[in-house]
């Protein structure tokens, strides 16, 4: 009764009833999600960061200027675009042969797809070792080149563009093809104007994951590499060669680098799905 | 003691007093009074944006009103959780818990009430038994029809006894015909269980056709509240005129179709038409005109001898005024403000990620 | 008309022809060189104490790690989908983050934080706790990379799903704990499950993080994917290819319960 008095006491809103138990959780809930990532994801981010720039702005940047780090900058932005280019191409091929085609076996061949998922990186760099090394049964010595580079990244990234296409195509419109088939227009334009656009926010999206991943790959790289410096040493390795050799603030600013950038790429996801919907407002 | 007494009239049943619901500027309920009488059906009825399904909610405590006090069987609900109103709510789209058979949807409220098994049995086959789902209780929702799930549903929000049934837009996701053999059923059904019984409509016809009471809202305002004639017959405005029964804008002013004369040559305070199309159906019939020079549907509806005597045809022009007895109201435009004002669903789904490690 | 045909099949084979390349022939020819000398190398090498002390250790994080990450991404997925908090956006960002970082960066991140010199090392060590190069160590890493998995999947899911089913135990007098129990977590279970499929896959195949933060000790801080490179490095093949054979045998059961997972939940 009480409560009642208060409001007609002219308090204006009711008040809230901090006794629910649906609020109590949710702060609970909050409480331990915010802990959660603090402590697992925050502090190790800030932790690097400020590591990065113990010794100020200059010690940052001789840091990450060193020839032998630009190298592997240089070396892992090049491999990583060769690779998110065929992965555009091939990942939509392969995406439109799963949903589009017919044809015995196509099953296994899509749950294949994720099997670079799955399987530990290590293993990924044995296996291609195994196949592309100094004994190779196909005759193809990739290994210690830099092509090897690009493979290992290509394996782990294969993934990521056929998932983001799938769904696309998969819920694309059969009647807009067929419209614009009835309206004169051949095989080829009808996917590069029709299909195509609605595929791209897909293909950007997968694409931007890839290439974060190429970015920071290392588990399936350091069999197949050699890890020669300025050679084959992918920016993954050098920090972990940094690391070995106790320069942990050198590791740190090359470690910012390559995560500003996959920050970036993740924000350009954010965008590109943003965009993807544009057509739905 | 105590405010909340001297406010309440009505004992049982539910009372609103003064409800105001804001959604970040927007104004959902403005000042909402309303009284539902104990054991009667209301229907709650107007255009989408009206704030029906606001004030459905927040009687049943999904909505927390920013201002005001509802009180049910003369109990104030303010602060109440949902689960501790008592209320029986139907969800629109049913809300059917789709890994639990019909049965276990049906018997979920009571074992949350931790009633005693065989009690909690024999209220799910009474319940079954009354919404006619006999023999279907050990299937899943994905196997019901739409009309079958709807009544899953409604025997669900039955089966805790609940003081009152809430309905949002029970028959909206039906089509036409089982819509129609459903609010029969649900007319009769609460001639049976008396429970004191809100549902929200935008069909005017199904308000008409069940509710003892409907109340017309717009703009987040109750406009009227009465029996299905009143609102025909004493609408207090254009609003309520238009949304309830059918009506021509003539020469500004409202008239409905059966008060609309028809006359073949100027006669005093009469506007000029052009008819359209002349339409016999049996015994009556209809004129349809367009208006000069804004060409606005018009129509009216006549018998037959009226119809034979003026011997009018298509193409050729006309004079209307409404009957000298007839219900008028001044157009403002709030009903066209209202029906323009709705717009189609736009809650697209976003599409996820699929989910890529890394 | 036969123009199409054309076109269709050289798309198929082509895209047949590149996964073959990439994917099966490699894996398919790894199995046969395991076993080139006979069922018994493979045997001997599994039983090795240090394989399985490696294989123990591995199970162990997997076992910590899993349920941690399953409980913490449901909670943030409820979070992000059925509240209207403030900072939700910032939340949604930093879940994310572990897919932008290079597990070696995640790895030296705790060596910052953790290490001997790092930011808690000194008090850590002074109260008895030794995280890098230690178990401790490798499981954070592990939690770090694997974070993101079941929030992720449950999102969209709750999305879709909708809150009316919870609103309607609600009406019906259940209270929050009882709703996620009968409701919200019968409405979720696949896609929590295949979050739970994907973080033990990472989990169990991690290498780059685990790989800064162990000390590499056989038998005592070496998990199996370390465990293979130790082998590959020394020249044992058979035991480089056995181990490399379990984690492939792990990541196809993997595969196969995704799948099965995804037919489920379509069948729904």
């Amino acid at each position: 009764m009480s409560e009642v008095t208060a409001i007609d006491a002219g308090e204006p809103r009711p008040r809230k009833a901090f006794f629910r138990l649906p609020g109590a959780g949710q702060a609970l809930n909050k409480g331990l999600v915010v802990m959660y990532l603090g402590l697992m994801v925050l502090l190790p981010i800030v932790a690097i960061t400020s590591k990065a720039f113990e010794n100020g702005i200059s010690g940052f940047i001789d840091a990450v200027t060193a020839p032998q780090a630009v190298a592997a900058l240089e070396l892992t932005v090049i491999c990583s675009l060769i690779v998110v280019v065929i992965n555009a191409i091939m990942g939509t091929m392969i995406a439109w042969v799963l949903v589009r085609d017919k044809f015995p076996g196509q099953k296994i061949v899509n749950s294949v797809i994720d099997l670079p998922f799955a399987l530990p990186t290590i293993v990924a760099s044995l296996i291609l070792l195994t196949i592309y090394g100094a004994d190779s049964p196909l005759g193809i010595h990739l290994a210690f080149t830099k092509p090897a580079i690009v493979v290992a990244l290509l394996f782990v990234t294969l993934p990521f563009v056929v998932r983001a296409v799938q769904p696309l195509l998969l819920s694309l419109d059969r009647d807009m093809e067929a419209a614009a088939e009835s309206l004169g227009a051949r095989k080829w334009l009808i996917f590069r104007r029709i299909i195509f656009p609605n595929l791209a926010p897909g293909i950007a999206t997968g694409i931007a994951l890839a290439f974060a991943r190429a970015l920071g790959e290392f588990g399936s790289l350091v069999l197949v590499s050699g890890n020669i410096p300025f050679q084959t040493e992918v920016a993954s390795v050098y920090i972990r060669g940094q690391i070995e050799f106790d320069r942990l603030a050198s590791a740190s600013a090359v470690s910012v680098v390559l995560l500003a950038v996959s920050l970036a790429l993740l924000f350009c996801v954010t965008l590109a799905q943003r965009w993807g919907l544009r057509h739905d407002r | 003691m105590t405010a909340a007494k001297n406010h309440t009239e009505v004992e049982n049943g539910i009372e609103v007093i003064d409800v105001s619901k804001q959604f970040g500027d927007f104004e959902a309920l403005k000042d909402v009074n309303l009284s539902v009488p104990d054991g009667s059906m209301t229907a709650l009825l107007g255009p989408s944006g009206s704030g029906k399904s606001t004030l459905l909610r927040a009687i049943a405590g999904l909505e927390n009103p920013s201002q005001g006090k509802i009180f049910i069987s003369g109990e104030d609900q303010t602060g109440k959780p949902v689960r501790s109103r008592n209320v029986g709510f139907v969800f629109q789209h049913y809300a059917a818990f789709k890994h639990m058979t019909v049965f276990e949807n049906i018997a979920f409220g009571p074992k949350v009430r931790k009633w005693p098994k065989q009690k909690i049995k024999d209220r799910v086959n009474e319940l079954i038994e009354l919404v006619q789902l006999n023999g279907l209780g050990k299937r899943y929702p994905s196997q019901l029809s739409g009309g079958q799930r709807q009544r899953m549903a409604l025997a669900r929000a039955l089966a805790v006894e609940p003081t009152v049934l809430l309905l949002d837009e029970p028959f909206g996701a039906l089509d036409a015909k089982v819509r129609k053999d459903l609010r029969t059923w649900l007319r009769r059904l609460h001639d049976e269980v008396h429970v004191t019984t809100i549902f929200v409509t935008h069909d005017q016809e199904e308000a008409m056709d069940i509710a003892e009471q409907i109340v017309v809202m717009n703009e987040g305002q109750i406009e009227q509240t009465g029996s299905a004639t009143e609102l025909y017959d004493e609408p207090v405005n254009d609003f309520v005129m238009g949304f309830v029964g059918e009506v021509n804008s003539i020469g500004g002013r409202l008239v409905r179709p059966h008060d609309t004369q028809v006359f073949p040559n100027e006669v005093e305070d009469s506007t000029r038409v052009e008819v359209d199309r002349i339409v016999r159906l049996g015994f009556s019939g209809r004129i349809e005109m367009l208006t000069d020079p804004d060409k606005r549907e018009i129509w009216a509806q006549l018998t037959r001898s009226e119809l034979e005597t003026l011997n009018l045809e298509p193409g050729s022009p006309a004079w209307v005024k409404p009957a000298p007895d007839a219900v008028t109201r001044e157009d403002t435009g709030a009903l066209e403000a209202a029906v323009t004002a709705e717009s189609p669903a736009t809650d697209k789904p976003t599409p996820s990620m699929p989910g890529l490690p890394v | 008309m036969t123009g199409e045909r054309l076109t269709r099949w050289g798309l198929r084979y082509f895209a047949l022809a590149y996964l073959a390349l990439l994917l099966i022939i490699p894996l398919g020819y790894m199995m046969i060189e395991t076993f080139k000398d006979g069922i018994q190398p493979v045997l001997d090498s599994i039983t090795e104490p240090d394989s399985i002390a490696a294989l123990k250790l591995t199970l162990l994080t997997v076992v910590i790690a899993v349920p941690l990450n399953t409980i913490f991404g449901i909670a943030c997925a409820l979070l992000l989908v059925r509240s209207n908090m403030r900072g939700k956006s910032i939340i949604n960002a930093l879940i994310d983050m572990p897919f932008a970082i290079s597990p070696i960066v995640v790895g030296l991140s705790l060596v910052l934080v953790y290490g001997q010199n790092g930011w808690f090392g000194q008090d850590l060590a002074a109260m008895g706790i030794q995280v890098i190069f230690s178990t401790p160590g490798i499981v954070l890493a592990v939690i770090f990379v694997s974070l993101p998995f079941v929030a992720r999947e449950v999102v969209p899911v709750l999305q879709e799903v909708g809150d009316d089913q919870e609103k309607a135990a609600e009406t019906l007098g259940s209270g929050p704990w009882n709703t996620f129990w009968r409701i919200t977590l019968p409405a979720i279970r696949w896609g929590v499950s295949y979050g739970v499929v994907l973080t033990t896959a990472r989990a169990l195949g991690e290498f780059g993080a685990v790989s800064v933060v162990s000390g590499k000790i056989s038998g005592q801080t070496e998990t199996l994917p370390l465990y293979v490179q130790k082998q590959f490095e020394t020249f044992q093949s058979v035991g480089a290819y056995t181990s490399s054979l379990i984690l492939a045998v792990l990541a196809l059961a993997t595969l196969l319960a995704m799948n099965l997972m995804r037919r489920k939940e379509n069948h729904e």
